[in-house]
């Protein structure tokens, strides 16, 4: 895949002296899904501003389709569209008139079938008279992804796009997303919401203070740091662990019915054939077994504790 | 050159003056026939002219001026801080619009509302007192001038408030008392020695000057004066302009 955005030593720092971006590189793939994971003030925010043009960097460069956002930024800013985290959209406008004035803003000729197709997609079309403030939240923040949309931008920046989303909804939104990718759409989302991203995500970003500490293949990432859990419901329970089994460090749960083995994908240490293999020399039998990958959100918090 | 962008932002801005005709048109012109009951009738009852003038028809363009300085201000300044104080703003500063399209844009949308109302206070008018326009163009383009200018003003006092205080603030404080003391109801000529003096420093009175030339052929300040007061506020204006978009002051920062 050829990147469609690429941003190269980007660093922002705020008039208060706050250091939000520190020599951030990243390149996003075209048409793949990215999420961008990151506690709050972690700078997801700050770098995606500064790819669309709200906030100016203090250095580096950024490059949306070979297009510089400063030199070129008619050209790049023409290819993304933003659904920022906020609702933030004139109360008084029609989603109507609010969704045409976002296509005229980019440049765009009148196109009210395209529009129209928008508005049906999001489920919008019956509110088009509508004015905004009277909408629910969960309609405006349609209404932010169809303005964003009514440009028919290559790349979409998705940011915190189900925060304060009911689950149908967001189910909604998750199909909606994988619909663009499919139409060709880079997404780029920040998220929360650790399992939206293990939903949708081809490639996850992590960021913190300022730094991207790692870019991955999702499944890469699962393969890499995902750790498994293979629990045994023994037939008698142990007392005490016996030697033979001690290489394994399993945990023994305090009634001694259960025995967790916890290991990771790349681990040098002893397979689950071989647990088994010497429980039975142990003459211990279990009556029942499950094994467990460990979240993506598990694999995260892992990540942020390892950060000095 | 982003004319979808402007044109966009255009007709949102005229769209919000008619949503609010009340407040944006309606507002000023009871404001306006107000002004001529209390000065025109009252006070003009004991001075019946100035400079040969009725005094009913000499407070005409002071009182055009008067709304076409708040106006501008006002609809110019709210049309950006609006956008800021909700948070919209990001949409106009990722999209593909260079600096000089959004400023057209603006106070093009501004200027145009406080000129068409400019145009019903001077019909307004001419329900009380007989008018004369001696240089229509002259009269036009001191009202488009003045216009442009001041929403380029407004549209400065738009970025740099961070709070609607702040937004009421120079207008409230500054625009108006220099409007009032700028000959909107008298002639300079008329004030005693040094706060003859004292007024010059008064730019708005070389905007009332000029625009009352107009109007009648007479004026406090020589008319060249006027037109190149205005044209150095006009011109400080676009510097300052040029500067905020430069910098993204209070905008991209």
């Amino acid at each position: 895949m050829t990147s469609i955005l690429s941003i190269s030593g980007v660093s922002k720092t705020y008039a208060t002296g706050f250091t939000a971006l520190k020599e951030v590189n990243l390149d996003i793939e075209r048409g793949e899904i990215f999420a961008l994971l990151g506690p709050n003030g972690a700078g997801k925010t700050t770098l995606i501003s500064i790819v669309c043009g709200i906030v100016n960097r203090s250095s580096g460069t950024v490059t949306v389709d070979g297009h510089d956002i400063s030199r070129d930024y008619r050209a790049a800013r023409s290819l993304i569209g933003l659904v920022p985290q906020e609702l933030t959209i004139d109360a008084f406008e029609s989603v109507w008139a609010t969704v045409n004035y976002s296509r005229g803003l980019f440049g765009k000729p009148a196109n009210p079938a395209f529009v129209e197709k928008v508005l049906r997609d999001l489920s919008l079309w019956d509110k088009k008279d509508a004015k905004a403030i009277t909408l629910s939240g969960g309609m405006k923040r349609r209404l932010m992804i169809a303005k964003a949309l009514s440009h028919e931008p290559r790349v979409l920046f998705l940011d915190e796009p189900t925060a304060g989303v009911d689950v149908e909804l967001r189910q909604a939104m998750w199909e909606m997303v994988r619909r663009l990718r499919d139409d060709g759409v880079t997404i780029i989302l920040t998220t929360h919401y650790i399992e939206e991203a293990e939903a949708m995500a081809d490639r996850v970003g992590v960021i913190n203070r300022g730094e991207i500490i790692l870019v991955e293949g999702k499944a890469e990432l699962m393969r890499k740091l995902g750790r498994k859990r293979l629990v045994l419901e023994l037939r008698t329970p142990l007392t005490a662990l016996p030697d033979s089994l001690s290489r394994y460090a399993p945990e023994l749960s305090p009634d001694g019915g259960q025995l967790t083995y916890t290991y990771d994908n790349q681990s040098d240490r002893p397979g689950v054939a071989s647990l088994i293999r010497d429980l039975e020399a142990s003459d211990i039998q279990f009556r029942d077994l499950d094994t467990q990958n460990s979240s993506l959100e598990e694999i995260f918090v892992n990540l942020l504790r390892q950060e000095p | 050159m982003n004319l979808r962008a402007v044109w966009a932002i255009y007709r949102v801005e005229m769209a919000r003056a008619f949503r609010t005709v009340l407040q944006s048109i309606v507002s000023p012109v009871i404001s306006t026939s107000l002004y001529f009951v209390v000065f025109g009738s009252a006070i003009g009852s004991r001075i019946t002219e100035i400079d040969g003038i009725s005094y009913g028809a000499f407070i005409v363009p002071g009182l055009i001026m008067l709304s076409l300085l708040t106006q501008s201000i006002s609809n110019a300044s709210f049309a950006i801080y609006f956008p800021k104080f909700v948070g919209s703003i990001y949409e106009l500063l990722s999209a593909p619009v260079s600096y000089l399209e959004i400023v057209i844009a603006y106070v093009g949308g501004a200027a145009t509302k406080s000129i068409i109302l400019g145009l019903i206070i001077l019909g307004t008018a001419s329900l009380f007192v007989p008018l004369q326009i001696e240089h229509p163009f002259w009269m036009i383009a001191f009202l488009v001038l003045t216009a442009v200018t001041f929403s380029l003003f407004g549209f400065i006092i738009g970025i740099w408030a961070k709070s609607f205080e702040q937004l009421q603030l120079v207008p409230l404080l500054i625009v108006t008392p220099l409007t009032f003391l700028g000959g909107s109801f008298y002639s300079i000529h008329m004030l005693p020695g040094i706060w003859k003096t004292v007024t010059l420093f008064n730019p708005v009175v070389y905007l009332i000057s000029g625009f009352r030339w107009s109007f009648y052929g007479k004026a406090d300040v020589s008319v060249g004066v006027s037109l190149g007061m205005t044209i150095i506020f006009l011109a400080a204006c676009i510097a300052i302009v040029a500067w905020i978009f430069k910098t993204g002051y209070r905008l991209r920062n």
